[in-house]
């Protein structure tokens, strides 16, 4: 068995996030500062776990209105009319543009969704401390960092026509409180990655290789 | 590389300072989903508390319902939406499950009536026309019981008027429905007022009950004295008057329509409630026309032809109408094998009410059939008759007349019948065609032949005396010449001497004639002032001179 690859945290070593001057800590990591700049240096990011889990369930708790309530109000000479996600799905569904559909699905629906699921599997890996593929869950954690912003999309989409159609009484269009919710998820599951450390994933790894030889 | 990392001296290495530690103890990054939960929880409960009842209704056809689209509007504010759209068990209608709003829970009573709007083009007018392009939506007419209920059955028609209108319904009574299908316009002075809101087959058949609805502030005009009548299209009819075209509007020529006024000799009255009956009269003429209390049954028994009289024709007392024809027929006595024509008609006393100069002395009208016979027999004796007259030469049309004829011949009324017989005298033109057709036979029987020989024979005498007299003339001629001069002569003188003794200025002859002539023009004079008071006083020819007052 070869031992553990040494880590930075293993030899008491920090990097600033801020200057990137590499020092030395001691017992207590968790307060200490960067003895150049002054900012906050630690060997992991500082609650990382209850942080990601505080905005995941934030994000969770808005994913339920932002597809139940509206996303968008088109009043035109006809009425007014109000959509949500699903019902722009179905609308482009049978009417015949599936692949716009199949878009919206996955970026709007299927997208925030799995973020969330994926980023639940990581949390609760890394708490357990379990040692299961690790690579595997790395490159998870990369996807949903880069797809993340992707699901923005919606909201751009609504945003850009609110602005656009706005011919007072033929036609308008009004941002729903869905809008709003999914804003929120979107965002709130991307702060939740961001504050996530992907280095956890790896900390059981090295634990055990180097309690083994101990 | 071969050295594992964590031997490796990193001597420069600097130590990191120490940070004071945070008081926090509790996380602020868990406030973030904290108030996520709260706005979350705060639109589930508002949600929960804003939804308002599901409800059921059931529609004769689904035409353009639409789950999730189709709204339930009331004054076109949207107070629901329809969930699902589904056939019923039995096949036989749509039943469609709305969701309402929180607020619309007081619609939702025993007489609240629902219906699909969608665009109607009727001769009245074009409604729904938003709904072309919308797609129908339903409406609601919320109804004033206080008995909840939730599953609805939507009206097929649209409702002419609703609940909130303000006004009144009435009920009119008619034989048949004409033309005063639902939404056909009820008139005031010509002033569209209300509306058929309802028309209903009365349950034996008999008749037809026409609910009309008059918008207030009109629906005050509708007093129990108000009379309904039909304002349907143009009204033409034939009478023994002329041709009578009467019509509401153009409206109501194109679609019907009801008119209704008070008539202007009767009394206003109290306002008529809701719901009240009034009878639906066929033409405004017949409306307006005075209640007849009193009814009279009489016969006539006419023997020539009744051409020309119609049922309805007036029965006219010297041009004054008292009645109307009611029924014309044919009669065969069996014994004498005579035809007549008994023409039946109601006589209505009431309009002959004469204005008595002393009302206390007016007898009283006749009560019982036997005392209106007795009344009958008088005036019969005294000439009352019966007689077909042509009211209109152009269009032949026939009225009874009534009349007292003081010659007429004394006829015995048949004893106690109903109808009360009157009997009637050959009208003014049979008469008159009767004279013509003597005449004619008269002059049929003229022998013109012989009278052509007889004007020939006189000629040729005539011939001969005008022969003869000129003959005497030229005897004369010669003869007389002679005698003639000496005649003239003689005469000359006798004038000369007449003109000396008469046309002298003092002859007294001359003075006598004057007297005369004197006497002559004053007896003129007298004759002219005689002439002058009989123009004046023609009675005094039989009475006398009256004396001067």
């Amino acid at each position: 068995m070869s031992r553990a690859p040494a880590t930075a945290a293993s030899m008491g070593l920090v990097v600033c996030h801020a200057c990137g001057l590499l020092s030395r800590t001691g017992p207590h990591a968790h307060d200490a500062c960067c003895p150049r700049c002054g900012a906050r240096v630690h060997r992991r990011k500082p609650d990382s776990v209850s942080r990601t889990w505080a905005l995941l369930i934030a994000a969770m708790v808005l994913y339920i209105p932002a597809n139940v309530l509206p996303m968008m109000y088109t009043g035109s000479l006809f009425g007014t009319q109000s959509d949500t996600i699903m019902s722009g799905v179905i609308y482009f569904w049978t009417s015949g543009s599936w692949y716009l559909a199949l878009i919206i699905f996955f970026a709007s629906i299927m997208v925030p969704m799995l973020k969330m699921i994926a980023l639940v599997l990581l949390l609760v890996t890394v708490q357990r401390r379990l040692r299961w593929q690790p690579v595997q869950r790395t490159r998870l954690y990369r996807l949903v960092e880069v797809v993340g912003r992707w699901s923005m999309l919606d909201i751009f989409v609504v945003a850009i026509i609110v602005a656009l159609v706005q011919l007072q009484a033929l036609a308008t269009i009004l941002p729903g409180p869905g809008a709003i919710a999914f804003g929120g998820v979107v965002v709130l599951t991307m702060f939740s990655a961001m504050s996530f450390d992907p280095r956890l994933i790896w900390d059981p790894m090295s634990e055990e290789h180097g309690r083994a030889p101990a | 590389m071969g050295e594992p990392p964590h031997r490796i001296e990193l001597p420069d290495i600097p130590e990191a300072v120490a940070a004071p530690k945070s008081a926090r103890s509790i996380q602020l990054v868990w406030l973030i989903p904290l108030t996520a939960v709260l706005i979350g929880g705060w639109i589930a409960v508002k949600t929960i508390l804003e939804r308002g009842p599901t409800i059921t209704i059931s529609f004769k056809t689904g035409e353009g319902l639409e789950a999730g689209k189709t709204k339930i509007k009331y004054k076109d504010i949207e107070i629901g939406l329809i969930n699902s759209v589904a056939l019923a068990p039995d096949r036989n209608r749509v039943v469609a499950t709305a969701q309402l709003e929180k607020d619309a829970e007081t619609f939702l009573v025993e007489d609240t009536r629902f219906w699909a709007v969608r665009p109607q083009v009727t001769a009245s007018g074009v409604s729904g026309l938003s709904t072309l392009l919308s797609g129908p939506f339903i409406a609601v007419d919320p109804g004033k019981s206080t008995q909840k209920r939730r599953e609805f059955v939507a009206l097929d028609v649209p409702p002419i008027v609703t609940r909130e209108e303000p006004g009144r319904a009435f009920v009119l009574r008619a034989a048949d429905l004409g033309s005063h299908d639902v939404g056909v316009p009820v008139f005031f002075r010509r002033l569209p007022v209300g509306e058929v809101v309802e028309r209903e087959l009365d349950k034996d058949g008999k008749g037809v009950s026409i609910k009309v609805f008059v918008r207030a502030p009109y629906d005050q005009y509708v007093t129990t004295n108000t009379r309904f009548w039909s304002a349907s299209g143009i009204d033409v009819s034939l009478e023994a008057t002329g041709i009578q075209v009467q019509t509401e509007s153009l409206v109501s020529i194109l679609i019907g329509g009801i008119a209704f006024q008070t008539r202007p000799d009767a009394e206003v009255g109290p306002a008529a409630d809701a719901n009240h009956v009034f009878q639906l009269f066929r033409t405004r003429a017949e409306a307006m026309r005075r209640p007849d209390l009193d009814v009279v049954h009489l016969v006539f028994v006419f023997k020539e032809s009744v051409r020309g009289l119609a049922v309805g024709a007036p029965v006219e007392f010297r041009g004054v109408n008292v009645g109307e024809v009611i029924r014309i027929g044919v009669e065969l006595d069996p014994l004498t094998f005579t035809m007549t024509q008994p023409v039946e008609a109601y006589f209505y006393p009431g309009r002959m009410r004469v204005q008595a100069r002393d009302p206390a002395k007016l007898p009283p009208l006749p009560k019982t059939q036997a005392e209106w016979e007795k009344r009958a027999q008088v005036f019969v004796e005294k000439g009352m008759r019966g007689q077909l007259r042509t009211g209109s030469l152009v269009t032949g049309q026939k009225y009874v007349a009534l009349d007292i004829f003081p010659d007429a011949p004394k006829v015995k009324l048949g004893s106690s019948k109903t109808p009360i017989e009157i009997p009637t005298m050959p009208g003014g033109f049979e008469e008159m065609e009767a004279a013509v057709a003597s005449i004619l036979k008269k002059l049929d029987k003229v022998q013109y032949e012989q009278i052509g020989a007889d004007v020939r024979k006189a000629m040729a005498t005539l011939d001969e005396v005008l022969k003869s007299a000129d003959r005497l003339v030229q005897r004369l001629d010669a003869e007389l010449v002679g005698e003639t001069r000496s005649t003239l002569q003689a005469a000359r003188a006798a004038i000369e001497r007449a003109e000396r003794s008469m046309l002298a200025a003092d002859a007294p002859l001359q003075q006598d004639a004057r007297d005369a002539l004197r006497e002559l023009s004053r007896a003129a004079e007298a004759l002219r002032a005689l002439a002058d008071y009989l123009e004046r006083h023609p009675e005094s020819l039989i009475r006398g001179k009256q004396e001067q007052p």
